[in-house]
């Protein structure tokens, strides 16, 4: 067992290094990176949970766009919606307690609480992507551009950023999902995407400042390339790294503001629901039904937590800075070690 | 620099003029303040809606409008700010005056936590890194900044306040307790101390015995129920403290360091007595309870200077924080004394920890300590959620922080030229990598005063936060405003001001280049 356990060492160092030779032989920037971010077993474990989470979310639920009044449904797969009202299941201690039929139980009214909990889900999870899809394109926009062309667009366009800054993201969303709350869960997401792009703004433009500098883009300039292919084809490929860990960030930030503004009633109004909203419902209920209670929270805590362990991953991937650090014990080895893997 | 302060505040400005101007436009145009009227069937209705646009100008439209209210608030400059009533007719500014204590009682001790907690907790972590503890660690600091504040309060509310009243019944801790407990500490201290295994199934056996022992003799005391340090207690606690900030700071061949801190722990040992006499006394007030932080600092500040000729920066540290912590002990050594009468009292009646609340209302007691202790178990309940919550951020910035400074080539010069490792860590590396973390910090404290939405409407405070979500549910738009104007302007005085630590504390960044 010690043996095997040694061998596995020396493989995993071996590997290590075989990457880094690999990194002198020529992999592309691509491969390198999806190299480091599959060593990484945390974030592509989460990644398949995130992506199964997804199609069970919406293929249990199926996808609700539009509005109350005029909506556009794809059905799921699960047999109960959240309008219909089965007969209450009664157990020993309470009310709608879990069973074959009602795998999460139902809530006081008799409403499957499967259906309401993935329904919930798939809110937050539309929420997610398109706040990451709003709020990453317009922050690496802004950011691009205004690190790029400098002086007075960039003097403008970072007070713009300052601007929106000031407001906080929870006053916006309250305000606007108060307002707007009844338009659907899309258009609030649009909303707080529209808003919450000025963190990932300030990083692309710091990118860009040092980027724009260097030799690749001179070269570019005198091959006659236009300000837009330089922009978009030389270096934002080259600031992508910054980009992505930073969405996935907002997209954990989108879920969790989602789920606060729907719990203070300010988000996904009823009678559709929200995984904040169902918390908030039936937060009281915590000692007689804890099922009510704990699902919604479960979920929340596991699509949050799946992002960010993936975004921890994509930043090792893409930042060598984090890479292990050399301690005085690696010294020390390496120094007493035949250099064989210098060849 | 004087220069380009003027220049940031004068830009300042202008956002915030431009930002309260969206607002409360945004504001005036989407919420309806008159739509509970317009479907109201009271027979003066058409009176009542005369009267509140009359009241609010809603006769007037929202740009000019808006221009009415700045120049309300312009009147801090004459020295008599004026923003607007609320529906009701009251003072906005009165509200909110009455408003930001509680916020603030609700948030700093929380925000202050988290950052020694998250700091300290980050950098070992980033010391040993990639050990069992750092993967732990990492684990639940992801977990705890995945966690929506709600839920996690819930989850306190039953488990930190119902269940532990109902233990508080008998206050004997149950074996299963104390079994749990000690694997725990076992873990956590063979965690801490790296080693070959058998060194960490040594200290593991070592945390585990030493936590069962320990809370034995609690239960044997009934310790639960009539808590308290004691003189020895304080006195232990205070030396270690000395002992412990000493080797870490500045190491033991400086010898006189260390008898500077211990004379800082003697003196809190002598003070104990006469101390406790004085805040017994009738006249206690609040600003007595400063007593021992005053006295001891002055003696730790006296006590460097006595001792020591070199090196009296990181000397004064040391000091200062043992006199701090030491003065801290003397507190909470006389509020486990309070204990027993509090729990006792009439209307607490053995339930100590609220679920919501500011202060007990069918408490009657005029004794400062009761009093002090009552505000106190009241906040605990948010405070941990709260720190719950920002205690992961803290981590995860100063472990990469710290991660990235130890890269750098002159912490290589530093070990290169046959520094300890603690110097190299406390000196070099420390100082460096805690600069970005001010930025953090800055908008933290800038965020104490806009409160805690969620936490406020969980645990039941009338703050800030409860203030604008009764803004918002009753378009309420210069209460609105008012709580705006106070969290905008200290979230862009935080942006400056971390600018401004920034550019003081990293000579490479140059402010206004």
């Amino acid at each position: 067992m010690a043996k095997k356990n040694k061998a596995a060492e020396v493989a995993a160092t071996e590997g290590e290094n075989a990457i880094a030779l690999h990194e002198t032989a020529g992999l592309s920037q691509g491969q390198i990176i999806r190299k480091r971010f599959f060593r990484h077993k945390p974030a592509v474990a989460s990644m398949i949970a995130l992506i199964f989470i997804t199609i069970f979310v919406f293929s249990a639920s199926g996808i609700h766009l539009g509005t109350e009044a005029h909506p556009i449904t794809i059905q799921g797969w699960w047999k109960y919606s959240l309008t219909d009202i089965p007969d209450t299941n009664f157990c020993e201690t309470s009310v709608g307690c879990p069973n074959a039929d009602h795998p999460f139980g139902q809530d006081p009214i008799g409403r499957d609480y499967f259906a309401l909990v993935m329904r919930g889900a798939e809110q937050s999870i539309m929420v997610m992507l398109i706040v990451g899809l709003i709020g990453g394109l317009l922050g690496t926009v802004i950011g691009a551009v205004s690190g790029y062309f400098r002086g007075w667009v960039d003097a403008v366009l970072m007070r713009f950023t300052d601007f929106i800054i000031t407001i906080p993201s929870i006053i916006i969303g309250a305000v606007l999902g108060f307002k707007f709350g009844n338009l659907g869960v899309v258009a609030l997401a649009i909303y707080l995407g529209l808003f919450s792009w000025t963190g990932l703004s300030r990083l692309v433009r710091g990118e860009f400042l040092s980027l724009r500098e260097r030799e690749f883009v001179d070269a570019a300039r005198v091959a006659g390339a236009s300000n837009f292919r330089i922009i978009f084809k030389h270096i934002l490929p080259n600031a992508m790294g910054v980009i992505i860990v930073s969405v996935t960030l907002m997209l954990a930030g989108a879920i969790l503001l989602e789920t606060a503004l729907s719990y203070i009633g300010f988000g996904v109004q009823a009678p559709d629901v929200s995984l904040g909203s169902l918390i908030s419902e039936y937060q009281d209920s915590f000692t007689v039904s804890p099922w009510l209670f704990y699902w919604p929270g479960l979920l929340i805590i596991s699509i949050a937590l799946c992002v960010n362990f993936i975004g921890d991953g994509l930043r090792d991937a893409f930042d060598p800075r984090q890479r292990r650090r050399i301690t005085r014990k690696d010294l020390l080895a390496a120094t007493f070690k035949k250099p064989s893997s210098e060849a | 620099m004087l220069a380009f302060i003027a220049r940031r505040i004068g830009v300042v400005l202008l956002i915030l003029f431009g930002s309260s101007f969206l607002v409360y436009n945004l504001e005036a145009i989407a919420g309806d303040p008159l739509a509970e009227l317009r479907t109201s069937s009271a027979k003066n209705r058409d009176f009542l809606m005369h009267h509140l646009i009359m009241q609010l100008q809603l006769d007037v439209p929202p740009p000019i409008r808006y221009f009415s209210w700045l120049k309300g608030v312009l009147g801090v400059f004459t020295g008599n700010p004026d923003l607007g009533k609320t529906r009701d007719n009251l003072l906005v500014i009165n509200e909110i005056s009455a408003a930001i204590p509680v916020t603030i009682r609700l948030v700093l001790g929380a925000t202050i936590l988290a950052i020694v907690l998250g700091i300290t907790v980050g950098v070992i972590t980033a010391i040993r890194q990639y050990s069992r503890l750092d993967y732990t660690m990492t684990f639940i600091s992801f977990l705890m900044f995945s966690l929506p504040i709600f839920w996690v309060a819930v989850l306190l509310k039953q488990y930190m306040a119902i269940d532990f009243n109902n233990f508080l019944a008998s206050g004997q801790i149950t074996w299963p307790w104390i079994i749990g407990t000690a694997v725990v500490m076992g873990l956590v201290v063979a965690g801490l101390i790296s080693g070959d295994r058998r060194r960490v199934i040594t200290l593991f056996a070592g945390g585990f015995v030493a936590t069962i022992v320990l809370l034995l003799v609690v239960n044997a005391t009934n310790w639960i129920l009539k808590p308290g340090l004691g003189i020895v207690g304080v006195g232990l606690f205070a030396a270690g403290f000395a002992v412990g900030l000493t080797s870490l700071i500045v190491g033991f061949e400086n010898k006189r360091v260390l008898y500077a801190s211990l004379t800082v722990a003697l003196t809190a040992v002598i003070a104990y007595f006469p101390l406790n006499a004085a805040w017994d006394g009738k006249s206690m007030n609040a600003a007595m309870l400063l007593i021992p932080f005053v006295l001891l600092i002055l003696v730790a500040v006296g006590a460097v200077f006595g001792f020591t000729k070199v090196d009296r920066g990181s000397a004064l540290r040391v000091t200062i924080i043992t006199a701090v912590f030491a003065s801290l002990f003397l507190l909470i050594d006389r509020l486990m004394t309070t204990w027993n009468g509090y729990i006792n009292a009439d209307g607490i009646n053995l339930r100590p920890i609220p679920t919501i609340g500011e202060v007990s209302v069918r408490l009657s007691s005029d004794n400062f300590w009761i009093l002090l202790m009552d505000g106190l178990v009241h906040v605990i309940l948010p405070t941990v959620a709260l720190t719950l919550i920002s205690f992961a951020g803290y981590v995860r910035y100063s472990r990469a922080s710290l991660l990235e400074v130890m890269n750098m080539d002159y912490i290589r010069t530093a070990r290169a030229k046959g520094l300890s490792e603690r110097t190299v860590i406390v000196r070099h590396a420390l100082r460096n990598a805690m600069i970005p973390l001010t930025t953090l910090m800055a908008f933290d404290f800038a965020g104490v005063i806009g409160g805690a939405i969620i936490t406020e409407s969980v645990f039941g405070w009338h703050g800030m936060g409860t203030l604008f979500r009764a803004a918002i549910s009753t378009q309420d738009l210069n209460l609105l405003m008012g709580v705006f104007a106070i969290t905008s302007f200290m979230a862009v005085m935080a942006n400056l001001v971390a600018d401004l630590l920034y550019s003081a504390l990293d000579p490479r960044i140059r402010a206004g280049k």
